[in-house]
């Protein structure tokens, strides 16, 4: 664990970068430090692996004073990864990955295939490896900048904005990307980010700084969207937090009903049972086809494209109430399309069952949150 | 013709060199003072980018150094060193400098802030973050430096002709007038201008073979402005 005590950062100009800053950072998750600009998260950051000497305060490694281990000791056993990755142009791909092994006298054989390795867990082509720096695209660049920091396998990461250069859609790749690693290896990892929808996203902690190197709420962060603790923390986490706040509840328990669920070759009776305004035609595996109001529909004679779209359809054990309820309203009928991971029907839930999920869910949300105060 | 290359060719016997021993000769003049030059140059480039306040002061003396003459420099220094190379090639290093200096300050200080920050952050020394990232860098700049410095050194070596013909292929011109044998004028300026590009040229390969790693496209734009600037 990574203990942050009271910790003030001057600069000689004045310049009060960090103030009284207490911070526990726990292992094998991801923290993040967010905020506006100039808040001093890269001062913080930079603080743990000592580029930044604190004016006042202690840092904890693991109980022990950061200060008390040699600080190049201390560098090389946490990775570094920063905005526009920072690689060292003049030096291949993998010479690029292999720097701190190198440095801490691994052969350069061993040291190569280490990189070759990190290579593919990272998600770069083997054919890159003697490229330089130049040669790649920026995404690869952050990701070759991701395997250099993972080279020596150091138990902490420190990442300062990584991920802001790259446009949305790498974006969005690349922290996918890094919770899939972050699942296999369980590093400690302390993310720096001025995007709150990025902390939210990765973070198990997310800890909100205001100008003035002030901590403003440390919390999980479906915490931190349904209890902003003052007016800055929530006109920073911005609008539609209730909804955003959803992505943190499961959509597995929702109550599915089968009822409106036809197939393709179905008969009248059938068709004319179900009491509800649309009924949902699936294919003869199960895939869904489309919605049609009952009258609409001629048994034997259901044609697929005249039915209405059904939409997003989504997958109650992996998707979260968010994307159940954006299904929901998105669809033409007001009803949401439940598969499995094959894609085959499970059922068909409502706005108002979802809305009924949601209240629960909060309810739910509000007595943790008493347990745990 | 052959009447005429015999000509050329054909030494005066009072410089006690072959054409080739002039070109070898001439060669050792221009570049050991820019081997010297950038021995020197190296680290007080690294001092003044370590003290930002020395460069403009190191910046102004070796700009007022290479301001005075080189033959008011062979004059003053005639009375140390005598008629010999020695007094040829102080001035050239010191020259050389005026162009290394800037050159290596500026390729060293081009080094992205990220790359610096990275370096640092992954346990490197200031040593070993000086020669294992910084001066690869620079190695660009500094061959660029070089290019300009060797070139004006070539150059500058047959002046060394005035103070006891120690101007190596400049001496032909010496002799061209006193045995009114033109062909030697034309051997001089020649030869001079073809070892100029030689050595330049090479100094452009071992650029390109010390540095695969520049996008090959911007390689000649990259150096353009620190070669203008090193000229003036
Ligand atoms: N070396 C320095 N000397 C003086 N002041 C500094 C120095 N580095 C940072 N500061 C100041 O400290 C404050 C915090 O800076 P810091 O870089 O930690 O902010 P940040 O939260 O990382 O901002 P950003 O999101 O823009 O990167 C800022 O006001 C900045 O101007
Ligand atoms: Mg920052």
């Amino acid at each position: 664990m990574i203990r942050i005590d009271s910790v003030t950062k001057r600069y000689p100009d004045g310049t009060v970068a960090v103030d009284r800053l207490s911070l526990e950072i726990p292992d094998r998750s991801i923290t993040v430090l967010v905020g506006p600009s100039g808040c001093g998260k890269t001062t913080t950051l930079r603080m743990i692996n000592r580029m930044v000497e604190p004016s006042e305060g202690t840092i904890l490694l693991d109980g022990e004073d950061i200060q008390r281990q040699p600080v190049t000791t201390l560098r090389r056993s946490m990775g570094y990864v920063i905005q526009n990755a920072g690689l060292f142009q003049h030096r291949t791909i993998v010479d690029n990955i292999a720097t701190v092994p190198r440095m801490l006298g691994w052969g350069k054989q061993k040291a190569r295939a280490r990189a070759a390795e990190l290579m593919e867990r990272v998600g770069l082509d083997a054919a890159l490896a003697k490229r330089y720096p130049y040669q790649l695209s920026g995404g690869q660049q952050q990701r070759v900048g991701v395997a250099r920091a993972l080279a020596a396998d150091p138990p902490v990461l420190l990442m300062d904005e990584p991920f802001s250069a790259v446009d949305p859609v790498v974006r969005k790749g690349l922290q996918d990307e890094l919770l899939r690693i972050q699942d296999e290896l369980g590093k400690t990892i302390v993310f720096v980010t001025h995007d709150i929808d990025e902390a939210i996203k990765l973070g198990t902690m997310v800890a909100v700084m205001r100008t003035g190197g002030h901590l403003a709420q440390y919390a999980p962060p479906a915490e931190l969207l349904s209890g902003p603790a003052d007016a800055f923390v929530e006109d920073f986490l911005g609008g539609d937090r209730g909804i955003r706040r959803l992505s943190f509840f499961p959509s597995a328990r929702l109550e599915l009903t089968s009822d409106p669920v036809i197939p393709l070759d179905a008969t009248a009776e059938q068709i004319a049972a179900p009491d509800a305004p649309y009924l949902l035609v699936t294919d003869a595996d199960g895939r869904p086809l489309g919605w049609s109001a009952p009258r609409d529909l001629v048994a034997g004679d259901i044609r697929p494209e005249r039915l209405l779209s059904h939409g997003r359809p989504f997958v109650p054990g992996t998707d979260s109430l968010r994307v159940a309820l954006d299904c929901a309203v998105l669809s033409p009928t007001g009803w949401a399309v439940a598969v499995d991971t094959g894609g085959r029907v499970t059922g068909v839930v409502s706005q108002a069952t979802i809305g009924e999920a949601i209240r629960s869910a909060h309810a739910a949300g509000r007595d943790d949150e008493k347990v745990a105060g | 013709m052959n009447g005429f290359l015999h000509d050329f060719f054909d030494i005066p016997s009072d410089l006690q060199h072959s054409w080739i021993g002039l070109v070898g000769l001439h060669l050792r003049e221009a570049l050991l003072p820019v081997a010297a030059g950038l021995l020197l140059a190296l680290p007080i480039a690294q001092l003044c980018i370590r003290f930002r306040w020395l460069y403009p002061p190191v910046l102004g003396i070796t700009t007022v150094l290479y301001a005075v003459p080189s033959l008011a420099f062979f004059v003053v220094l005639i009375n140390y060193t005598g008629q010999t190379e020695l007094t040829v090639m102080i001035p050239l290093a010191v020259y050389s400098l005026v162009v290394l200096v800037p050159a290596i300050v500026d390729g060293v200080r081009s080094v992205p802030q990220e790359t610096l920050s990275a370096a640092t952050a992954m346990g490197f020394g200031p040593l070993r973050r000086y020669f294992q990232v910084q001066l690869p860098i620079a190695v660009p700049a500094i061959i660029a430096g070089l290019r300009v410095a060797t070139v004006s050194s070539i150059s500058l070596v047959s002046v060394g002709m005035l103070i006891g013909n120690q101007g190596a292929l400049g001496n032909l011109l010496h002799d061209a007038q006193i045995y009114n044998r033109p062909e030697l004028t034309w051997n001089s300026v020649i030869t001079t201008a073809l070892l100029a590009i030689l050595v330049d040229a090479l100094l452009v390969l071992v650029r390109v073979l010390l540095t695969p790693w520049m996008p090959s496209g911007t390689a000649g734009r990259k150096q353009a402005p620190a070669l203008k600037d090193a000229a003036r």
